[in-house]
């Protein structure tokens, strides 16, 4: 008896030893999918887990309007995840991880994420994460749609207005619903409201929504909703700065010009693939460019985090070149990588289609105004695109008029920008 | 046979008793200390007692929110926790309540809020006042000798079952361009309407919405309330050769008054509170719409950039206080017709 109840000590102390060696960090990250992007990093996560047995990662992938609602409040509480994938990317810098002091090489991520790295920290210098993809924002054509209509695409330098008399004849032509569909979404109005003019900043630099330029944008818009060029089904039918995209339209060739932007290139090849030729085009010019929006997501270190070293060797994992090689070749994306953006990325992809919107809207990365990168940096910018949304959104189907609207617009944003502001 | 049916009495109990120990057990077990606690309180303290585990997850989940909400409305700026934020006073409710004419929202600073206070309203008096109709014209029907009424009965129940979401979405294929219900205008000739496009259609099926998915609860309700009508009244009025409007007037609609209140308070809070099968089904548009005050608040602090939890707080209060108002306007109502009903 003596004998059995030791063997059960013994048995019982070495489980212990077995279980406390095979103890292992847990880390949460926090995922949105646009494409096939969540199914590539399960794979690179699973390597990494092979590679470190110390480390177990967990892929929370949430729908994107959890990462813009959920994720602050989770945040505020000191309840987010270690790691997530964001887009507000300055809004939520104060809850990131400086990681400088706890990374093996610095220098790698300034040289190959610098300028991106300020999108993370506006008012510093610190390295909290890399870009999963920068995008671009700009319109796709359903070009076989032109070829049946027998209309030709507006060549290079054409205006929006260009872009919409055409759209609306080839709809005319051959009974299709939508002439033309935008995001519901400020990000995608600021590209071609800056073409125009706007300029979203005073001299001192400070937040100034409406202008001119904005005005003129916003009032084309007001008018294309009037005259049918655009459907009030997507900017008429919801309320506030509820986002609302046209992907499932243009896809299913119920719309001729599609304003949207780079990170659609994945979801087309796999949801339309070659049922016709979707195009993507530069975006159109305006008096003062021919500008969308650059943006794009990024994988960030949060400050809360229980295991910063892990988090650390894990983000070290994902930024190398090899691995973020793999992703931005499978996943389609924009690399945010400025030595693969160089040497150029492999892209898994045969898709003529896909080849040529991936080359347009790298192409169009020259093209971006000053004034785009800098409202894409600054740290407010969601509150912009939001009162410019809602209000222009209200405006449209008669709540107000245009001129109501824009005063509306610019109270917005100076009262939220007070509340923020509050100490 | 009737030693037969005594045996199988006689087992019946005996399993009953055998069923019932660790219930007695259990009772047994309990009895000591309720007795200390029964010393201690005094037998008038005994209800407290018994009441005190609800009481207090009422003042958790429910008084200390209300508080702690109330605090909220006194301050402003972004911090989540209320130690953190800075005290404004009555900063936001002054700015809720700044308008120069209060029918026009227009002329208000925070027009969303009253276009919500106003779409909210619209939307109870058509809702409340159709929904208890149709229950209880349901309710009416199904309480009659029917053929397969269980069937029916469990018809009309079954849209409560359902998660708010699903109905929205299972609405929304209906309505949408291409949906159902276009398809079959289209094919009786008819041209598409885009429901959600137009502010009257869109109000129109957040009423019809709702009022489909909440019906088959008041209903049984209502049902409850007839079934509990002594059926000796309506014999003695079939004796008596009354006819059936009169019948309704004079003895179902006064003896199923007291359960109509109820119903009538749950669905004008039910009303009030409307939320996420609109949010789903038209997102609170087009534009404003069909945004009413409880979207109005959670986009206050959840949605924007800024989350302006001090903002949604004051609403969320002035929202309480419509709330108690309305209840206390309708209890007096009911009580002041129980009143004159009782010296008549």
């Amino acid at each position: 008896m003596t004998g059995l109840f030791r063997s059960l000590i013994g048995v019982s102390a070495l489980a212990l030893a077995a279980s406390s060696a095979t103890a292992q960090t847990e880390l949460r990250m926090m995922w949105y999918n646009d494409g096939v992007e969540g199914e590539v990093m399960e794979t690179i996560l699973e390597r990494f887990e092979a590679e470190h047995p110390d480390i177990t990662v967990t892929l929370d992938v949430v729908p994107y309007k959890a990462v813009l609602e959920s994720l602050p409040i989770q945040l505020a509480a000191g309840e987010g995840p270690d790691i997530a994938r964001v887009t507000d990317l300055g809004g939520l810098s104060p809850y990131y991880l400086d990681m400088t002091t706890y990374l093996s090489d610095p220098d790698y991520w300034r040289e190959n994420f610098g300028p991106f790295l300020a999108w993370l920290d506006p008012d510093g210098s610190s390295i909290s994460g890399f870009m999963t993809q920068l995008t671009v924002t700009g319109p796709y054509v359903n070009k076989t749609l032109f070829e049946q209509a027998g209309v030709e695409m507006p060549g290079e330098g054409a205006t929006w207005d260009d872009w919409a008399a055409a759209s609306r004849e080839v709809a005319g032509a051959l009974d299709i619903p939508i002439p033309m569909a935008w995001d519901r979404s400020g990000h995608r109005v600021a590209g071609p409201a800056i073409s125009m003019g706007a300029k979203m900043f005073d001299p001192d630099g400070a937040p100034h929504l409406v202008d001119d330029g904005l005005k003129s944008m916003a009032t084309t818009l007001y008018d294309w909703h009037q005259d049918g060029t655009m459907s009030k089904e997507l900017w008429g039918s919801v309320s506030g700065s509820t986002y609302l995209g046209a992907n499932e339209d243009f896809a299913n060739a119920q719309v001729v010009m599609y304003m949207s932007g780079s990170w659609q290139v994945p979801q087309f090849a796999e949801t339309i693939g070659d049922a016709f030729d979707w195009w993507a085009v530069p975006a159109p010019c305006g008096p003062a460019a021919c500008s969308g929006m650059p943006g794009g997501a990024a994988l960030v270190a949060m400050a809360d985090t229980d295991h910063p070293e892990e988090v650390v060797t894990l983000m070290e994992y994902l930024s190398s070149e090899e691995v973020l090689a793999e992703f931005y070749g499978k996943t389609l994306f924009i690399p945010g990588h400025l030595g693969l953006a160089k040497g150029g990325v492999d892209f898994a992809t045969d898709d003529p289609r896909a080849s040529h919107a991936l080359q347009t809207f790298a192409g169009a990365v020259p093209t971006i105004s000053p004034v785009a990168y800098e409202l894409q940096g600054y740290v407010n910018n969601r509150i912009m695109f939001n009162a410019l949304i809602s209000r222009l959104g209200e405006a449209i189907v008669g709540e107000m008029t245009l001129d109501q609207a824009f005063d509306r617009m610019s109270d917005d944003v100076a009262k939220q920008i007070a509340e923020k502001e509050r100490e | 046979m009737a030693a037969q049916n005594e045996a199988r009495a006689g087992l019946g109990a005996r399993l009953t008793t055998a069923a019932g120990w660790p219930l007695r057990a259990a009772f047994r077990l309990l009895d000591v200390p309720l007795k200390v606690v029964q010393r201690l309180v005094g037998i008038r303290g005994m209800p407290w007692v018994f009441l005190l585990p609800n009481l207090a997850f009422f003042g958790i989940f429910v008084v200390i929110p209300v508080f702690i909400n109330f605090g909220f409305s006194l301050t402003g700026g972004t911090q989540l926790f209320l130690t953190d934020r800075v005290y404004t006073g009555t900063e936001q409710y002054a700015f809720l309540l700044d308008c120069e004419r209060f029918a026009d929202p227009l002329t208000c600073r925070e027009d969303r809020f009253w276009r919500g206070i106003y779409n909210t309203g619209f939307f109870i008096v058509f809702q409340v006042a159709f929904l208890v109709l149709f229950s209880l014209v349901t309710a009416l029907v199904l309480n009659r000798e029917i053929r397969a009424r269980g069937f029916f009965r469990a018809v009309f129940f079954f849209p409560v079952l359902l998660s708010p979401v699903v109905v929205a979405l299972i609405w929304k294929w209906i309505l949408l361009r291409d949906g159902l219900l276009n398809a079959a205008l289209v094919s009786l000739g008819f041209d598409k309407i885009l429901f959600f496009v137009s502010p009257e259609w869109a109000m129109f099926w957040a009423i019809f919405v709702s009022i489909w998915a909440h019906m088959g609860f008041y209903t049984l309700i209502l049902l409850a309330g007839l079934q509990a009508i002594p059926p000796d009244l309506y014999e003695a009025a079939e004796m008596d050769g009354t006819r059936p409007m009169r019948v309704f007037r004079r003895i179902t609609l006064p003896l199923l008054w007291p359960t109509m209140v109820v119903v009538i308070v749950l669905a004008l809070i039910k009303g009030v509170q409307i939320f996420d099968e609109v949010y789903v089904l038209t997102g609170g548009g087009p534009g404003t719409a069909t945004q009413f005050i409880v979207q109005y608040i959670y986009n206050t602090a959840f949605t924007e950039q800024v989350q302006n939890f001090g903002l949604a707080a004051a609403a969320s209060v002035v929202l309480g206080l419509v709330l108690f108002v309305l209840t206390m306007l309708q209890l007096a109502a009911a009580r002041r017709r129980d009143a004159g009903e009782s010296d008549g």
